[in-house]
């Protein structure tokens, strides 16, 4: 199997290298490349994201054909793509961080900032944080509800169509830490840096 | 609900571990890389090395002990310790770590949080922020390690850099380092007060009870602590076991 980790200039992945690389170990063939024929040919895509909202759009549309590339492969072939952090925000129609950017439209909805009542709550939400499974998953298969993993962002997606929610997380108010659809998954949280727990999400990912 | 942090903090100098007594005296134990995958497999939340002496010498050292702890650790990974430009930042994330922080340089340039907080996101910029206590609730700005002297009022700062987009504040108390008499609470208790960004308490941290008064008593998201853990009088799990059975909510 072909695993490609998208590299679109954005951000750091070597953590989502190095993750992918211990769980994908002997297993599966791992690619982190820009390259549209490599993409179109992988059997899933791992789209991480960090940064703003914005400058990963911006990067994302740098390339080009990329983001025909992508969509192609996961919502035309329906083929696995898991969206890791603003991986995952980018699948709305729209971000509001730093300005008002288009996203990808996959799943409808927008990102914004989260409400920290007035201060109340710090931002970003960084650190540990249980999640609440909201529908069976398949790449939460033998995790256990209010398990922990690790967040790092100051915006939150809000999906139109709540049944795409596979799991919340309550900061502020109930976040969106994860949604799947057809083989389209995304994580708030980085499966990447939540330790064996995280690199479990990650084995989920890379058996389907 | 958020769980509060522990932070085993790894003092680096030459490629090996160490940890000063007021940032002096150095006594040498042990191998970053070993040492960090102890703790992340003892339940740490994050890792930090902090490069002691970065500031005069070839930074290949730690960018090498980063990239192998990178491959072992599937914690967060923040270095800091002579960072002063984006490159530096750049090579670091490379390397592999996840948050860099800024000491020195953020008080000579705040630009540099700001351009780096920019290209990179908030969420891997730390500023380290080293305050000593001149009088009464007034804290100030030391540079260089605590060596140098700055002026600048640590509150004000603490500010600034929240403005300039750092995501973090890795607050030491430059009286309290080394001391094991626990963290400057006041100190603690008014830079949280006066900044929406979450704040990582360091120095002083001498018994259990110093990482409980750091998140109760003053307001911090994360406590870091070096040689508690690092002579093994505590494991990790004994720091969270203890916090946990007093109602701090950590990840166990």
């Amino acid at each position: 199997m072909n695993v490609t980790i998208v590299d679109y200039q954005s951000g750091n992945i070597s953590s989502v290298i190095n993750s992918f690389t211990e769980v994908a170990k002997g297993k599966v063939n791992l690619e982190v490349t820009s390259d549209i024929k490599k993409i179109k040919f992988s059997d899933k895509i791992v789209l991480p994201g960090q940064g703003s909202f914005k400058s990963c759009v911006d990067s994302l549309n740098q390339i080009k054909g990329l983001v025909d590339t992508l969509k192609e492969f996961a919502i035309t072939n329906k083929k696995p793509l898991l969206g890791i952090c603003v991986g995952l925000q980018m699948f709305a129609d729209i971000g509001y961080e730093e300005a008002e950017t288009k996203g990808l439209g996959w799943i409808s909805g927008k990102v914004s900032k989260i409400d920290n009542q007035k201060g109340k709550f710090k931002l970003p939400h960084i650190g540990w944080n249980e999640i609440e499974i909201q529908k069976e998953s398949k790449i939460f298969k033998d995790i256990k509800n209010k398990s922990h993993m690790y967040f790092v962002h100051s915006y939150e997606f809000i999906p139109e169509d709540k049944s795409v929610i596979s799991a919340i997380t309550n900061y502020s108010s109930k976040i969106v830490c994860s949604v799947e659809r057809d083989n389209l998954f995304g994580t708030q949280f980085h499966p990447e840096k939540s330790d064996k727990i995280g690199l479990k999400v990650i084995d989920n990912f890379l058996k389907l | 609900m958020l769980k509060n942090r522990i932070i085993p903090c790894l003092d680096v100098k030459d490629g090996r571990v160490v940890k000063g007594i007021n940032f002096v005296a150095l006594k040498d134990a042990g191998d970053p890389v070993e040492q960090a995958k102890i703790y992340s497999e003892g339940g740490a939340d994050e890792i930090c090395f902090l490069d002691i002496t970065a500031s005069n010498e070839n930074r290949e050292t730690i960018i090498d002990i980063v990239r192998k702890t990178a491959k072992e650790c599937f914690v967060p990974l923040t270095v800091g310790g002579g960072v002063r430009t984006i490159q530096n930042i750049t090579d670091l994330l490379l390397a592999g770590a996840d948050k860099v922080s800024i000491n020195t340089a953020a008080v000579k340039n705040i630009d540099l949080v700001k351009e780096a907080s920019k290209k990179f996101g908030s969420q891997c910029i730390v500023v380290a922020i080293d305050a000593k206590k001149v009088s009464e609730n007034k804290w100030e700005v030391f540079t260089h390690g605590g060596r140098n002297k700055t002026g600048i009022d640590a509150v004000g700062f603490a500010k600034k850099v929240e403005e300039n987009g750092a995501g973090e504040i890795l607050l030491t108390s430059m009286d309290k380092d080394g001391t094991k008499s626990g963290y400057d609470i006041d100190l603690l208790k008014t830079i949280t007060n006066s900044t929406n960004i979450p704040v990582i308490a360091s120095g002083g941290v001498g018994t259990l009870d110093h990482l409980y008064d750091g998140i109760v008593k003053g307001g911090a998201s994360a406590v870091l602590a070096a040689s508690i853990f690092h002579y093994g009088e505590y494991k990790i799990k004994d720091a969270k076991e203890y916090l946990n059975s007093k109602n701090v909510s950590v990840r166990l």
